[in-house]
């Protein structure tokens, strides 16, 4: 019981003092499960968190989950996971109801005019950094431009659109397996 | 009805969010925004703004957003659950599966297939967000102050990888004694 009051804690803190998202909550997650408590070595820490990191979700939320079960089962679980959602919950409310009630004003309005665009770039700019880091050269390019058009142009939900590129991914690693195993000696790089 | 659309929109927001809180943006604006008309674009881009300046997961601090200004305190906590109920499922059931070299490749792999798509779906909702709404009088004497701020925070962004927290303050000041 008391190391699950204890993952409760330690994700509560994590939530509550970590900003920028999932990925800056890393360090902080290393250093209170790995060093400080010594619940998982670093080595299955790290193994751990490369295939957490591809799985869909909440990156936080799945870390959590994760940790929670490994060191105190299905209430560890539970314990960690509520730990690192409820200061998102109890900060977003509070702020929510007090932003609605004076969004009007004529201050907050004209704050939130100089906010927005900088909101626009802040979610250009990563796009285009993880165009870059997916190595996307000008045959592949169409894929992040079909996904554009179809999203903005032509307003198709983005769920159907990772969807059908789950299945083309699927696709391509079935062929590329089967080129490998017909010519292994020639290594197929995609 | 509103509570099982909130239930529906974030369960499928959790099975399908794969690449991060940014990737789950866009999805978030598609049922939001286009399909619900919870938010206008204004509403959804202080969401994101409020979002990501303060602590904890930019994606369960929109679920609780929007859930709260879908269907009050109880759509902000079932919104929240449900963005999380596929994670519980996944690792009661199926996380035993990928946690092996073999299953942890395949993921990886897969992702690193989505990736381009990924990188597309995210520059769609800035677009969609590059609106008269956001952009304060585009083509008036005064305006092109969005414009300039825009450009200024994304070359700040992508450049330099200022911090995103300060650039949402800066930019705030400089509404503040522009307009």
């Amino acid at each position: 019981m008391k190391t699950v009051f204890q993952l409760f804690i330690t994700f509560l803190k994590i939530g509550a003092f970590t900003l920028g998202g999932g990925y800056a909550m890393l360090s902080m997650v290393e250093k209170a499960v790995v060093d400080k408590k010594h619940w998982i070595p670093a080595d299955a820490f790290w193994d751990m968190i490369a295939i957490i990191q591809s799985l869909p979700g909440v990156f936080a939320v799945n870390t959590a989950l994760y940790v929670g079960h490994q060191v105190a089962g299905r209430k560890g679980a539970a314990a960690a996971m509520l730990g690192a959602i409820l200061p998102s919950i109890v900060i977003i409310l509070l702020l929510a109801t007090v932003f609605r009630e004076y969004r009007d004003l004529p201050v907050v309005e004209r704050i939130f005019k100089g906010i927005r665009p900088c909101v626009v770039a802040l979610i250009l700019a990563p796009s285009l950094r993880m165009i870059k880091s997916a190595k996307v050269t000008w045959k592949t390019a169409i894929i992040p431009i079909a996904a554009v058009i179809l999203i903005w142009w032509c307003k198709v939900s983005p769920a159907i659109v990772i969807l059908a590129a789950i299945a083309g991914s699927l696709i391509y690693a079935i062929i590329m397996e089967r080129k490998l195993k017909r010519n292994p000696s020639k290594e197929v790089k995609p | 009805m509103i509570y099982l659309q909130l239930l529906w929109v974030f369960i499928k927001i959790g099975v399908l969010g794969f690449g991060g809180g940014y990737a789950m943006l866009s999805l978030i604006q598609h049922e939001v925004v286009d399909h619900y008309a919870w938010m206008t674009t204004t509403e959804f881009a202080d969401m994101v703004a409020l979002s990501q300046m303060t602590p904890g997961p930019i994606s369960i601090n929109m679920a609780t957003y929007v859930g709260y200004t879908a269907g009050g305190f109880g759509g902000s906590l079932l919104a929240s659950f449900a963005l999380c109920l596929p994670s519980i499922v996944m690792v009661y059931f199926i996380i035993r599966l990928f946690l092996n070299k073999k299953g942890g490749s395949l993921m990886n792999n897969l992702l690193k297939g989505l990736k381009p798509a990924i990188a597309g779906l995210i520059f769609a909702a800035g677009l969609a967000m590059m609106n008269a709404q956001n952009f304060v009088q585009i083509g008036k004497g005064e305006n092109n102050i969005s414009i300039v701020i825009c450009v200024l925070a994304f070359v700040a962004s992508y450049f330099f990888k200022a911090n995103p927290i300060l650039l949402i303050v800066l930019s705030g000041v400089v509404g503040f004694f522009v307009y």
